[in-house]
C-alpha cells in the first residue's frame, strides 16, 4: 500500500457556494447550510445520503456535532482537524481514505461564516502565543508583514510586485459575478493605500466577507452516475513546520516546498502540467511565496514572475481565477473556495473567467501564519 | 540540569528568572544546541537534558515591521524577529530608535525593561549608536 494508490480514486461530484457576496442577518450555520444544499443539488443527492462529514470552524468548539445536528444527519465518520484556513483542502485526504476503506459512501466537506456582516473582525478561538503576545503583534498581519519584509530584503522583491498580485486578483474578480470586490483597481491605488504593517498596506490584505462552501465526494467507481462531469483527486499532501511566526525556520520558504512535491509525486505531475492555479492569498506575499515553493518559478523570482500582469486574465499563468481571498471572498477561512473554483474551471462552467482547455488544477491551502500548507491536484476525466 | 518532569516547568522557571531581571536560555546537554522558547524536551534532538544558562544578550535583526497605530492610541511601534547569537529566534521589539529605523541585519543587545501594565519585558537596543 502506498500514497499513490489514492490517485484518481476519489471524485468530487458536487460543489456549492453560499452567502456570496454578502449575507446580512444570516448566521454562519445558515450560510454553510445554503452551500451544503447547493452542493447536494449539484450532485443530485439528498442530505440523507451523506454519511461522512468533514468540517471546521474558527468559532465553534465541536463543529462536526453542531453541523450534523443542524442538518439532521448521522455521519459514520467525522473529521474536524483544525490547521487554519487550509483545513478544508486538508480534509481531502481523510475523506479520500474514509471513502476508499468503505467507512463512508458520500463525504461532505463544508464551511460557512458570517464574518463580514456578523462581526466584521477576524473572530477566532486561537490561543495567545505566550512568547509573542507581549510585543502586541497584530494577528495575523504582523507575521505576514515580517515574511514580506524578509523576502524583500533577501531577494529584492518590491512593493510594486506585491501590488501586482492585488491588481491581478481584482481583474479576475471583475469576471466573477459573485466576487465581493469588483471595482477597478490600479497599481497606483494599491501603492497609495493605507499602510497597516510595513510593507503590507490595506489592499495587500484579504477581504473580510461572508461566505460558505461545500463539496460532495464519492469513490470514483460511481462518479459517472452523477449529473455533472466528475473532478478527480489526483494527489494531495500536507506539511507544517511551525505554529507562530517566530518559530518558522526561514520566513522566505514555506512548508509548501514540501507539500507541493509530495502532492505532485502522488499525481505523477509537474508544475508545467498545471492549467489553472488556486493559491490561498490571505496577503499578497502569499501568492509570491507559493508560486516559488510549488515550483512555478525559482526561489526569489516570485516578484518578477507576477510582474506586468503575468498572473492576471490573459497572462502566462491563470492564478486565483475567482478573484482569490483578496478580491472574491474571505470569510475567515478560505480553503473550500480554492477547491470549488478549481472544480468549476475543470468542468468548464466558470463563465467569463473560464480558462481555456483547463484539465489540471492545483489548489494550495495555507493556515495560521504561513504555518500549515496543503497542496491538492485535481483533474478532469482526461487525466486519469 | 534539572529534572525535566518535576518541579516548576520551564515556562515558570523562565518567567521567574525574567521577573528577577535575568534572561536565561536552555542549552541541551546532549546536542549542545540552545532552545527558545523554553521547553521540556530539546526541539533539536528530543533530549530531556536541558540546562539553564545566562544568555549572551547579543542578537541580529532577522526581520522587522512597523505596526501602524493612531497617535492617540500610542502611535506606531516596532515588532521584530531577532536571531540570538546562540541560535534561537525570538519575537521582540527594538527600542532606542524610531520603529521604521530598525533594519534587517542590525546588531542588537538585550535590555530588560519595566513595561507598563506588563512587568519585566525583554526588548533589544541597537549595539552601536542607538542611544541609551
Amino acid at each position: 500500500m502506498k500514497a499513490t494508490d489514492l490517485r484518481g480514486k476519489t471524485a468530487i461530484v458536487g460543489v456549492g457556494l453560499g452567502g456570496l457576496p454578502s449575507a446580512p442577518n444570516r448566521s454562519s450555520m445558515e450560510i454553510q447550510t445554503e452551500a451544503v444544499h447547493q452542493a447536494l443539488t449539484d450532485a443530485g443527492l439528498n442530505l440523507s445520503d451523506v454519511d461522512g462529514l468533514f468540517t471546521g470552524s474558527s468559532h465553534a468548539f465541536m463543529p462536526a456535532l453542531s453541523t450534523a445536528e443542524y442538518l439532521g444527519i448521522r455521519p459514520k465518520i467525522s473529521d474536524t482537524t483544525m490547521i487554519g484556513g487550509s483545513s478544508f483542502v486538508g480534509h481531502l485526504l481523510p475523506a479520500a481514505m474514509a471513502l476508499q476503506y468503505g467507512l463512508c459512501d458520500v463525504a461532505l466537506i463544508c464551511y460557512g461564516s458570517n464574518q463580514g456582516s456578523g462581526f466584521g473582525k477576524l473572530k477566532s478561538m486561537s490561543e495567545p502565543q505566550t512568547y509573542e503576545a507581549p510585543y502586541d503583534p497584530r494577528h495575523p498581519i504582523t507575521s505576514y508583514a515580517l515574511a514580506a519584509a524578509r523576502h524583500m530584503h533577501q531577494f529584492g522583491t518590491r512593493r510594486e510586485d506585491l501590488a501586482e498580485v492585488a491588481v491581478a486578483a481584482r481583474r479576475w474578480a471583475q469576471l466573477n459575478p459573485l466576487a465581493f470586490a469588483r471595482d477597478d483597481l490600479t497599481l497606483e491605488q494599491v501603492m497609495a493605500s493605507r499602510m497597516v504593517n510595513d510593507p503590507l498596506s490595506k489592499l495587500d490584505c484579504c477581504l473580510v466577507t461572508d461566505g460558505g462552501g461545500a463539496l460532495v465526494l464519492v469513490r470514483s467507481e460511481r462518479a459517472k452516475d452523477f449529473p455533472k462531469p466528475p473532478v478527480y483527486m489526483l494527489g494531495t499532501a500536507m506539511a507544517h513546520w511551525h505554529r507562530q511566526i517566530s518559530s518558522m525556520p526561514d520566513l522566505t520558504v514555506t512548508a509548501a516546498a514540501e507539500s507541493g512535491p509530495r502532492a505532485f509525486a502522488m499525481a505523477g505531475l509537474a508544475p508545467k502540467d498545471v492549467d489553472v492555479v488556486e493559491l490561498y492569498d490571505a496577503f499578497t506575499i502569499n501568492t509570491i511565496l507559493f508560486l516559488e515553493d510549488l515550483g512555478f518559478c525559482a526561489k526569489g523570482e516570485g516578484g518578477a514572475f507576477v510582474r506586468d500582469g503575468r498572473i492576471a486574465p490573459g497572462g502566462n499563468l491563470a492564478v486565483n481565477t475567482n478573484g482569490g481571498g483578496l478580491s472574491c471572498c474571505h470569510p475567515g477561512m478560505y480553503g473550500t473556495f480554492l477547491l470549488i473554483e478549481a472544480v468549476q474551471q475543470l468542468r468548464g462552467e466558470a463563465g467569463a473567467r473560464q480558462v481555456d482547455n483547463a484539465h489540471i488544477a492545483l489548489c494550495h491551502g495555507n493556515g495560521g501564519v504561513l504555518s500549515s500548507q496543503v497542496t491538492a491536484l485535481l483533474g478532469d476525466a482526461s487525466t486519469l | 540540569m534539572t529534572n525535566a518532569f518535576s518541579g516548576s516547568g520551564p515556562d515558570a522557571v523562565f518567567a521567574a528568572y525574567l521577573a528577577d531581571g535575568r534572561f536565561m536560555l536552555q542549552q541541551c546537554d546532549d546536542c549542545k544546541k540552545h532552545v527558545f522558547y523554553p521547553r521540556v524536551l530539546c526541539s533539536h534532538c528530543g533530549s530531556p537534558k536541558l540546562t539553564w544558562q545566562p544568555a549572551s544578550d547579543q542578537g541580529t535583526v532577522y526581520s522587522t515591521t512597523v505596526v501602524r497605530r493612531k497617535p492617540e492610541q500610542g502611535g506606531d511601534y516596532n515588532v521584530a524577529l531577532v536571531d540570538l547569537s546562540e541560535g534561537p529566534r525570538m519575537m521582540s521589539r527594538v527600542d532606542g530608535l524610531a520603529p521604521h529605523e530598525v533594519m534587517i541585519g542590525m546588531d542588537v543587545r538585550v535590555k530588560i525593561i519595566d513595561e507598563p501594565g506588563h512587568g519585566k519585558l525583554l526588548v533589544f537596543m541597537p549595539t552601536q549608536g542607538g542611544g541609551a
